[in-house]
């Protein structure tokens, strides 16, 4: 936000900031990118048994213009990348990214011809989620950990360090974090 | 109201482009700078040229990739003029993973994990269909307990496809609960495969010769009881849409497709027997057991979208038929064959004794493994809640297999989508979608 | 009138109607049924025998593909490609599957649309993967793979994880800072070509 070229970075801009980071991260709007058994697992997340509408983010967008979270759930093939870059493109900062599944992080079991290895090739991808489609309660927890980035950080270092990010080419590493898959036996 | 569009097959006469220039055949990216990944352009047959009396204009309008209608990465180009669909171009492949030359390449066993994420809904009827045909390829005899299970949970898939196709059919006109309810009923199935196999979804179950592992004990009580709550669900079903004035207007009347036009283009499945086709796999040509149980082949009259809705729930009806009676035949005995050339030994005897050991070892290792005779080749059609499922293969006596191919249902159904929503509205064309039940995963591979 | 008939009967058949250009195949293995091998230039011919006669009825094409056989000469083929045809009758449930020998260097085969309309995808598909050009198909576009994708992938000389596509994206490098591959370590490493390329973006 341009507060901080008003007010100067003292008190009342940090207040506004976390306030500002609580608003957002209770009411995430997600952009379901989902292509494939991952969007079911991330259609079921949002149904009744495990509620995404808990944590605020049942607002699924799929328009981008209006949506500040993007799920990219399912493998993404060569001729889905640009229209997964334009959406992205198209969302307004600032915007969060969860990779979700082994396709969308890493291309999963699929190393073809046709198969983008991992989306963080070509977005900066916030948090992954392992699974082979990850069961629901681990995109929560994706949720949880993409909240807990959003009030840690501070919204204009974020930007900056993610515009040297992809000049270097190299993803930035310090708030990406993994989440675990659940212990066996969970439900 | 929509007038009954029939389909019509006279394209607009033009000469094929000239794709097989032979200097381009084997050139990679690095050696051809002008590859730019383009799409094909949309090519529309329209089949009258009549223009708007009042001048007007017409649009292209994109609906997809990325859209909330279109289940799955499809893009379907409309020229419409106002509302009205002049005539509609489709462009799929936005999900293809090249599961076929992955075969190729993995051995029998590995590739079932794959069969999962094609019609990843009923994730069962594919790795059921698979074995199948490398048993057929194989000449392996399958032991009834296996056959039973195999039947029960393709018919628990069938019914979890089903529920959803049709509450998401009902999202996209507008009764969104049905998709809220239909997931719920979707969880329990979930329940119950995570029991039996491990995993919600992709479940990987079948092995060459049966099934991974048997049954656990409540089974029969998890089974009995999700038999009870659909019984239940799906009356609830019919009372929220039949009946209901809008579900109809919206749904009757919609991308009809008649019966003769289905079988020239393909279509099998609940959409060819809601055109009245009385043609099911299981019981045309029955496989895995389902001759020994009764049931029947309900057909619709209509062949439009609610006719499809209504025979959706029908053939859930059957199902849970199916799945008592096999309930009750279900027989002891092994689930997995006991001939040690195909079926990996349980992993005790394999720390124990040497042979079991040898066996597994001559299983996994390149090389070694399930080798069928070299030249065989075998079609082997299931019935997937979608339609005819078939897997084509071919061996040359290596571990992995020379040719895969999977005869997608969805892509013939796909394919009609142009002429069945030509003349109707945008939103005709989405309620078509959703009873067409298109499976991405399942039409790109 | 209902009349099953094996694949035996219904490849004999064939081969009595058609002496020449059809032979009735048998793969080998225990248990394997018979199929037809058509020779090309009869394939109109015997897929519409096959459609019309009554006894055959065979009133759904269930799938059309292709196999290459680079690496597995099959002598009843002869040739590099076949086209595969899986053909089913619902009045008198029967299959058969046939198959076409087809040469590399002149890699087309007549297309079967007129006849069933299912093979209007179908046919797409297999030219897309194998670069088989099928003659009076209308619309003989690419399918699955985008549409001046260098290769036919399902090839046996196409390698699994294909010549570089999936890294780059050519249409799409004049938008933004996501633009370069990452296995690029700097600008002068960066492949030539597409690096700078004023695509329209899609």
């Amino acid at each position: 936000m341009g507060l901080e070229k008003l007010l100067g970075d003292n008190i009342i801009t940090t207040s506004v900031n976390s306030l500002a980071s609580w608003a957002r991260k209770n009411a995430l709007w997600p952009m379901p990118f989902g292509t494939a058994c991952c969007a079911i697992e991330m259609m079921a997340t949002l149904s009744g048994r495990f509620d995404m509408a808990r944590f605020g983010a049942e607002v699924i967008r799929f328009s981008p213009r209006q949506a500040d979270l993007m799920i990219v759930s399912g493998r993404i093939s060569i001729k889905m990348m640009p229209v997964l870059l334009k959406i992205y493109e198209q969302m307004p900062e600032p915007k969060w990214v969860i990779s979700m599944g082994a396709c969308a992080s890493s291309g999963g079991v699929f190393d073809t011809y046709t198969l983008v290895q991992g989306v963080d090739q070509f977005l900066p991808v916030h948090c992954y989620i392992p699974g082979c489609p990850p069961r629901p309660e681990s995109l929560l927890d994706a949720l949880m950990k993409i909240q807990a980035i959003i009030g840690e950080e501070d919204e204009r270092d974020e930007k900056e360090e993610m515009e040297t990010a992809t000049q270097l080419e190299k993803p930035a590493s310090a708030e990406r974090e993994t989440t675990e898959p659940p212990l066996p036996g969970g439900s | 109201m929509n007038k009954e569009r029939e389909i019509t097959d006279k394209p607009v006469e033009q000469d094929p482009p000239d794709h097989l220039g032979a200097d381009l055949l084997q050139k990679g990216l690095a050696e051809d700078p002008d590859y730019r990944g383009e799409h094909p352009e949309p090519r529309f047959f329209i089949t009258d040229e009549t223009e708007d009396d009042f001048g007007g204009r017409m649009m292209t309008l994109n609906l997809g990739p990325q859209h909330p209608a279109t289940h799955g990465t499809l893009r379907v180009t409309l020229k419409v003029r106002g509302e009205k669909i002049i005539a509609a171009d489709t462009e799929i492949g936005f999900l293809h993973t090249g599961f076929e030359k992955l075969a190729e390449h993995m051995s029998y066993q590995q590739w079932v994990t794959v069969t999962d994420r094609m019609n990843y809904m009923s994730a069962m009827n594919n790795n059921v269909g698979y074995a199948i045909a490398c048993e057929q390829l194989l000449g392996v005899e399958v032991p009834r307990r296996a056959q039973v299970i195999r039947v029960i949970l393709s018919e628990f898939s069938r019914l979890a496809d089903h529920i959803v196709c049709n509450g998401l059919a009902g999202m996209d006109v507008g009764a969104f609960s049905l998709m809220l309810w239909a997931f719920e009923r979707r969880e329990k199935v979930y329940d119950l495969m995570e029991a039996v196999t491990g995993t919600r979804l992709t479940t990987s179950y079948t092995r060459i010769g049966g099934v991974f592992r048997d049954l656990p004990e409540d089974f029969d009580e998890l089974a009995k009881n999700i038999v009870e709550e659909f019984r239940s669900f799906l009356e609830e079903m019919r009372s929220m849409t039949i009946g209901n004035r809008i579900f109809e207007d919206r749904m009757r009347g919609v991308g009809v497709i008649r019966g003769e036009d289905a079988i020239n283009w393909g279509i099998t499945g609940p959409i060819l027997r809601a055109s009245g086709v009385a043609y099911d796999v299981r019981k045309a040509m029955p496989y895995s057991g389902y001759e020994r149980y009764d049931f029947e082949i309900p057909t619709q009259e209509d062949g439009d979208s609610y006719a499809r809705f209504v025979q959706r729930l029908a053939e859930c009806e059957q199902s849970l038929d199916i799945i008592c009676q096999a309930l009750e035949d279900l027989p002891d005995g092994p689930v997995l064959s006991e001939d040690k050339k195909i079926s990996l030994p349980e992993k005790d005897e394999v720390h124990q004794n040497i042979e079991s050991l040898i066996h597994h070892f001559k299983q996994i290792m390149f090389g070694h493994g399930i080798l069928p005779e070299r030249g065989r080749e075998v079609y082997s059609a299931t019935e997937s809640p979608n339609g005819e499922l078939g897997y084509y293969m071919v061996s040359d006596g290596e571990m992995n297999s020379y040719k895969t191919r999977v005869r997608p249902p969805s892509i013939f159904h796909f394919a009609v989508l142009p002429q069945l929503i030509e003349g109707s509205m945008i939103s005709d064309a989405i309620a078509v979608l959703g009873t067409l039940n298109v499976i991405a995963g399942e039409l790109d591979r | 009138m209902r009349t099953t008939l094996t694949p035996e009967q219904i490849t004999e058949r064939l081969a009595k109607r058609f002496a020449e250009g059809v032979a009735a195949h048998l793969p080998p293995g225990e248990g394997s049924t018979r199929l037809a091998i058509v020779r090309r230039d009869l394939l109109l011919d015997v897929l519409g025998f096959l459609k019309s006669n009554p006894e055959l009825s065979f009133d759904f094409l269930m799938d059309v593909t292709a196999i290459d056989h680079l690496h597995f000469e099959d002598p009843a083929i002869g040739e590099r490609f076949a086209a595969v045809y899986q053909l089913y009758s619902t009045a008198h449930n029967h299959r058969l599957t046939l198959k076409t020998p087809i040469p590399e260097d002149d890699a087309q085969v007549p297309s079967a649309v007129e006849l069933w309309r299912s093979a209007l995808w179908a046919e797409r598909e297999a030219h897309d993967m194998y670069g088989i050009r099928f003659e009076g198909n209308p619309d003989l576009r690419r399918l699955l793979m985008p549409e001046d994708f260098p290769g036919f992938p399902l090839r046996k000389d196409y390698p699994l994880r294909g010549r570089g596509e999936r890294d780059a994206f050519p249409q799409y490098l004049d938008s933004g800072p996501v633009s370069r591959p990452v296995a690029a370590a700097s600008a002068e490493d960066a492949p030539e070509g597409p690096g700078n390329g004023e695509g329209d973006g899609e």
